[in-house]
């Protein structure tokens, strides 16, 4: 790649002022170009995978509309949104989502930051542990959904038999809700640790060393060394774990079917898309749960200041 | 170099069109290939298949795939690819349920009369009609299936139940509970749930809705007469009773055959193939013979003591699908299947009940199903569940008050159905 020199202006020739030499502006816009034609595939793509079904959701959202009578269609502005919004289904099932994210990525994060702590500070057989803390996050989740509604199933299940129990765990709702965090936290604790290890790798051991040295007690150099330094890992880590628990869907699909008032936002639209194939409500609902993950985003970005791109670099 | 690119580009693209060109001769040639779109079972599809497109003397050749194993994720399915258009599915198995939502979709293609007259004859009223929209066939009859009363011979002795005068739902739940056993019920929040509400209905003179043909505007019935009420007393006794088995609101089929052939089983409701696929499993050594010597059989309980109980209705059409391309050739093949020959033999394989009444007169059904005329007489005397296109919907508002049982309110609940089904239909509340 050249690189542009301005000293070849002919002696005495005074330059504009606040303009660039007409070869230097050639240049850069000839970059641009370049910039623009290379980056065009992928905004393409983009616009093809993300943008344009989003758009196609919020259209559709504007009708009454069934795959099954499509002669019956109809405009109805936005009052699929108002149907959900006033419905009390959608409010419980914001709710129980809410409640298996904040459960599930709180239990996740303090699990998760322990073993990362435990894969960083392991002498011996580092790689077989990072290995074997990683299985579960290897598992498809709708086999790790029937793998714990197995064990929970009081017919076939072993749980009951172990804890001298007789609890039908999907049943109700707060213990069916057990279960389906239980396999959640189960499954995907091994990313948050993975993402926290990022983080708590470039903690450099001077560091800890001068707090020690200084006097600071474990718990000190966890929450006023280690944890500061690793602040943007550590936002990251929530941030991706909480866009994606928000969005559950499998294990509720596969342990409960959404029964016993454990359905989540993802499966309400499921069922609206899917099963009742109403493409406006379903549409609607889709929408929605798109601006609560954009939300949850947007609050992690600003009001937490947090930097994708800082990922496993202190702050 | 450019010139040495081009000849090898050159050479690619002729190499790439010969072997096009002989990808076409392999694949066009031979007989078209049908594909028939079923349910998991024993492998009989397959066989059922193999015979007539031997049958056929080499004009067509039956390809079964398989869908999902429950009846919503076939219908979601099939839904979703004939929604597209998918012209790669040319007959489909459908519960009779969604016949109607297919058919007004305009997803199958309606046999002429003729053809309609061959695929009818001598099938079950009860299959004939869940086969047909507005007054056209537009599904061919094949599997007929109804729920039966089961019983442990030893339990319903022990508690003094004589099933072979009718039985009620209120003495069975009283006969488990004295003997220390349970009524396994397929209870999930599923389709299980709707066929229990709706044959409990039914068994008391009443509908989950009527007028159906007007579409959306269709009127839920379950508040009238108190059928639905009485519906929620008979669930709700059971879930709160010692007789619910532990995973009552969680059982499928298959989960409703664990519990009954446990130490605790007494009684069960469960389709025809119960007890051929306990023999199978005697047959695999994985039941104890002492188990299936002990199955008893019943017609379906009453829901009033006065009234004969109205068994559930359920089974397999075929339907051929306007977007598959060989029409014709998908009508001779739903023909060939429903033979009697044909439905006999695959009685047999895939322990499942046909829709062909003569069959249940032949010795090798009689003797492998010793109950054949208790399930005769249960389909011709079945309550069959709502026929509207939006079952889908009506079913799902039904799952949704009347479970889990146990907490079903019987004086909320026909009400609370009623209105959400309106509702619903009209996308003014979720579902």
């Amino acid at each position: 790649m050249s690189t542009v020199s301005t000293t070849d202006a002919a002696p005495g020739h005074r330059k504009p002022r606040g303009h660039k030499p007409r070869k230097q502006f050639d240049h850069a816009q000839r970059m641009r170009r370049t910039g623009l034609l290379l980056s065009a595939p992928a905004v393409t793509i983009m616009l093809l995978v993300a943008i344009a079904p989003l758009a196609d959701a919020v259209w559709l959202s504007l009708f009454h509309k069934r795959l099954t009578t499509p002669d019956a269609n109809s405009f109805a502005g936005l009052s699929n949104y108002w149907v959900v919004l006033k419905d009390p289904l959608w409010w419980t099932d914001v709710w129980t989502t809410l409640a298996l994210t904040v459960a599930t990525v709180s239990v996740e994060f303090v699990i998760g930051f322990g073993l990362a702590w435990l894969m960083q500070r392991a002498l011996y057989l580092r790689r077989t542990l990072r290995t074997i803390v990683l299985i579960p996050y290897g598992i498809v989740t709708v086999v790790s959904a029937y793998a714990w509604r197995y064990a929970f199933d009081p017919s076939t299940g072993f749980v009951n038999d172990w804890f001298g129990t007789d609890i039908a765990w999907f049943d109700h709702r707060w213990s069916a809700l057990f279960v389906i965090a239980l396999s959640e936290i189960w499954k995907t604790t091994p990313f948050m640790s993975l993402l926290l290890l990022a983080g708590l790798i470039q903690v450099s051991p001077d560091v800890q060393e001068a707090a020690r040295v200084d006097g600071a007690g474990p718990w000190q150099r966890l929450t006023r060394v280690t944890m500061p330094i690793m602040k943007q890992a550590i936002l990251v880590a929530l941030l991706f774990r909480t866009m994606d628990a928000f969005r559950i869907f499998d294990s509720v699909f596969v342990m409960t079917g959404g029964a016993n008032n454990t359905e989540t936002v993802s499966f309400l639209a499921y069922r609206q898309l899917v099963s009742r194939t109403a493409l406006g409500l379903g549409s609607a609902i889709s929408v929605l749960l798109f601006a609560c993950v954009l939300l949850i985003a947007f609050l992690f970005i600003k009001l937490f200041r947090t930097d994708v791109s800082k990922l496993g670099s202190p702050s | 170099m450019n010139h040495i690119l081009r000849r090898c580009g050159l050479r690619a693209v002729a190499l790439a069109l010969v072997a096009s060109t002989v990808g076409c001769g392999g694949g066009g040639s031979g007989p078209p290939v049908l594909n028939w779109y079923a349910p998991p079972d024993n492998g009989a599809y397959q066989k059922l298949a193999d015979r007539c497109s031997r049958a056929s003397g080499g004009a067509y050749r039956v390809k079964v795939s398989v869908l999902p194993t429950d009846a919503s994720g076939q219908r979601e399915q099939l839904v979703r690819r004939l929604a597209a258009k998918d012209s790669s599915i040319d007959v489909m198995a459908l519960d009779p349920v969604y016949v109607p939502e297919f058919a007004e979709a305009g997803f199958l293609r309606p046999f002429e009369p003729a053809e309609a007259a061959a695929l009818t004859e001598g099938m079950l009223r009860s299959a004939v009609e869940s086969s047909g929209w507005r007054n056209r066939l537009v599904a061919a009859p094949f599997r007929a299936n109804t729920q039966l009363l089961w019983y442990r011979k030893s339990v319903a002795a022990a508690a003094g139940l004589d099933p072979s005068r009718p039985v009620g739902w209120d003495e069975v739940i009283a006969a488990a509970e004295k003997t220390r056993k349970t009524v396994a019920v397929p209870a999930k929040r599923y389709e299980g749930i709707t066929v229990w509400v709706n044959g409990l209905v039914a068994g008391a003179g009443g509908a989950i809705v009527r007028d159906v043909e007007k579409g959306v505007d269709l009127e839920p019935t379950l508040q009238e007469g108190g059928s639905g009420k009485r519906a929620a007393e008979i669930m709700r006794r059971l879930g709160r009773s010692s007789a619910a088995p532990t995973n009552l609101a969680t059982s499928i089929e298959d989960d409703t055959r664990t519990t009954f052939q446990s130490d605790t089983g007494g009684f069960m409701i469960n389709w025809t193939y119960a007890h051929g696929a306990a023999a199978e499993a005697v047959a695999a050594g994985q039941l104890g013979r002492e188990v299936l010597d002990d199955y008893g059989w019943a017609r379906y309980p009453r829901t009033d003591p006065g009234k004969a109980s109205r068994p559930p209705f359920g089974g397999i059409a075929l339907g051929v699908s306007k977007y598959g391309g060989h029409s014709a050739a998908a009508v001779s093949a739903v023909r060939c299947a429903g033979t009697l020959e044909n439905q006999i033999t695959y009685m047999l394989e895939s322990k499942e009940t046909t829709a062909k009444a003569a069959a249940y007169d032949d010795p090798r059904v009689r003797a492998a199903l010793p109950m054949a005329d208790l399930i005769k007489e249960s389909l011709d005397q079945a309550g069959p569940r709502p026929r509207t296109p939006y079952y889908n919907d009506v079913s799902a508002s039904v799952q949704r008050i009347y479970h889990p049982p146990a907490d079903v309110n019987p004086d909320t609940a026909p009400r609370d159905t009623d209105d959400l089904i309106t509702g619903v239909l009209h996308d003014k509340v979720l579902l």
